[in-house]
């Protein structure tokens, strides 16, 4: 579903982020993207998510070439992508019923689909009976999973899911797996950058490691590879 | 846009408007204030332009005094004179007890004060029409050098006095309204920078989820917008009371027939109601694409 094809990336003339970026990622898979900060992972999903243009390649989505996208279509692109933050980014004033329910607002989606479709996600991260609560009165974990279920609401293809296990305890972190997970198995794509050693060798997905700018592994089962 | 959009846009404008109160009374008294220059501006001009308009088109007679001591063959004599001058179609002769009643009649309930008077102090006059206004003002030239004639009363030189100043007025004017609106435009862009920065995270959620440029976009071009209408509005509103005050004291101090050259509150208003709104809203949105585009990437 996504193809990056010679894919570079340079800020101004001296910093190149990413050089020669070939990667094919199908729909239905669930893949890590490791390496250490600042080898390109950030601007790796920065393209990803069209918040960055490549300066050389192609990058295609769904078959079609995206790389010069105008800045007026990007919107649309984002719609079919859900994003996942490792601050989780909740609005504190609204409840977690309203944190799910604004992702569809802000699309325009009618009144009835915001009131099947946000039960329905809720339920499927486990947090129905927390609806009403407000962002404060949640732990981390139940925070980051809010923050899944606003990701999936559009029914994206694709989650984007950035460090998502950054701020959470081993434990809680599993249990943010498990829905992420939960997530693929329904058939959506899931890419997700880690630093979480231990995840990324349990599960046994598809691992591609970036460093110094280029891809220098892409393992079907992967494991991590780092001692950090 | 669906309906329920608009509702959602002028809600997050209204609460923009509210959660930086301090800085929204600032932004618009800054409107209210340039658009009440304006408001002066404009009365003044418009209003001394409608006198300058109907002394012209008076202009077609004008008045010559005579001197006091004259007999009344001398008085003749002088209107003879006058008759020969070219361009002269007929005169009128009008007796200083003529002038005094006229003048009773112009004063209606003050007229009369008039009667106290001991002597009467209005000369004789003829009143001289011409054939054609644009040769009078050749004519008032000889007139005024034939002997006898005390004075010649006409309104070219106000008139041009009027004119003048109700240019100058305007260049003032136009300078002062175009620093007081670059000022508005400035402080609205920094109330709706509040909002943005109080609203940051929502616009990055916004962002990553789709919401298009637009949809992020026109809240705060809707609080500028508020921000400039209640600012018009309220000059309006100021505009009205000051100006019908002060139409009343001129009305009530000076003669009517002065007065009546002054436009009523009403055509005022109906003059510059659109043009504060359009100012009002403009510089709104000015303000509030300026902050946009200068804080808010989409």
């Amino acid at each position: 579903m996504i193809e990056f094809q010679n894919i570079g990336k340079s800020y101004g003339k001296d910093v190149v982020a990413l050089i020669e970026i070939n990667v094919r990622i199908d729909k239905g898979e669930f893949v890590f993207v490791v390496g250490p900060s600042g080898a390109g992972k950030s601007t790796f999903i920065k393209l990803l998510l069209h918040e960055e243009r490549a300066t050389e390649g192609k990058i295609f989505m769904n078959n079609e070439e995206i790389t010069h996208v105008s800045s007026r279509k990007i919107p649309l692109l984002r719609r079919s992508i859900g994003v996942i933050f490792q601050d989780f980014r909740l609005l504190p004033n609204k409840t977690v019923y309203e944190n799910v329910a604004f992702a569809m607002e802000i699309v325009e989606a009618k009144k009835r689909e915001i009131r099947r479709q946000v039960p329905m996600v809720l339920g499927l991260v486990g947090l129905s009976d927390k609806a009403k609560k407000y962002p404060r009165e949640l732990s981390g974990g139940e925070m980051q999973r809010v923050s899944i279920a606003r990701s999936i609401v559009n029914n994206p293809s694709l989650v984007i899911a950035d460090e998502p296990t950054g701020n959470l305890d081993p434990d809680t972190a599993w249990e943010i797996m498990r829905v992420l997970q939960h997530i693929n198995q329904r058939g959506t794509t899931v890419i997700m950058a880690t630093h979480a050693k231990d995840i990324v060798d349990v599960m046994k997905k598809r691992v591609i490691a970036i460093e110094k700018g280029r891809i220098i592994r892409d393992d079907r089962k992967g494991v991590y590879g780092y001692e950090d | 846009m669906k309906i329920k959009t608009l509702g959602y846009m002028i809600k997050q404008g209204m609460i923009g408007l509210w959660r930086n109160r301090g800085m929204s009374v600032a932004s618009i008294s800054s409107v209210t204030s340039a658009l009440l220059i304006l408001g002066i501006i404009i009365t003044l001009v418009l209003n001394m332009n409608n006198i300058a308009l109907l002394g012209q088109s008076q202009f077609d007679n004008i008045q010559v005094y005579l001197e006091d001591e004259l007999t009344e063959n001398e008085i003749e004599e002088v209107g003879t004179e006058i008759e020969k001058v070219s361009g002269v179609s007929h005169i009128e002769f009008e007796s200083r007890e003529d002038a005094l009643q006229t003048m009773k009649e112009n004063w209606g309930d003050q007229g009369y004060l008039l009667d106290t008077l001991e002597n009467n102090p209005l000369p004789n006059s003829y009143i001289v029409y011409f054939e054609d206004i644009q040769m009078s003002l050749g004519a008032v030239e000889i007139i005024e050098e034939i002997s006898g004639v005390d004075e010649v009363k006409y309104y070219q030189e106000i008139i041009d006095n009027l004119v003048s100043i109700a240019d100058f007025i305007q260049l003032i004017g136009f300078f002062l309204i175009l620093i007081l609106g670059f000022i508005a435009i400035f402080i609205i862009s920094n109330t709706i920078k509040l909002t943005l920065n109080a609203r940051r995270q929502e616009i990055n959620i916004m962002k990553y989820v789709g919401a298009t440029n637009w949809f992020i976009r026109w809240p705060f071009i809707l609080e500028g917008v508020f921000l400039g209408l209640i600012g018009s509005l309220i000059a309006l509103v100021v505009v009205y009371f000051g100006y019908d005050y002060a139409y009343n004291f001129i009305y009530s101090r000076f003669y009517t027939l002065f007065a009546e050259y002054i436009l009523s509150v009403d055509v005022m208003i109906d003059e510059i109601r659109w043009i504060f709104v359009t100012l009002g809203i403009g510089v709104g949105v000015l303000g509030s694409l300026m902050s946009i585009r200068k804080h808010l990437r989409v």
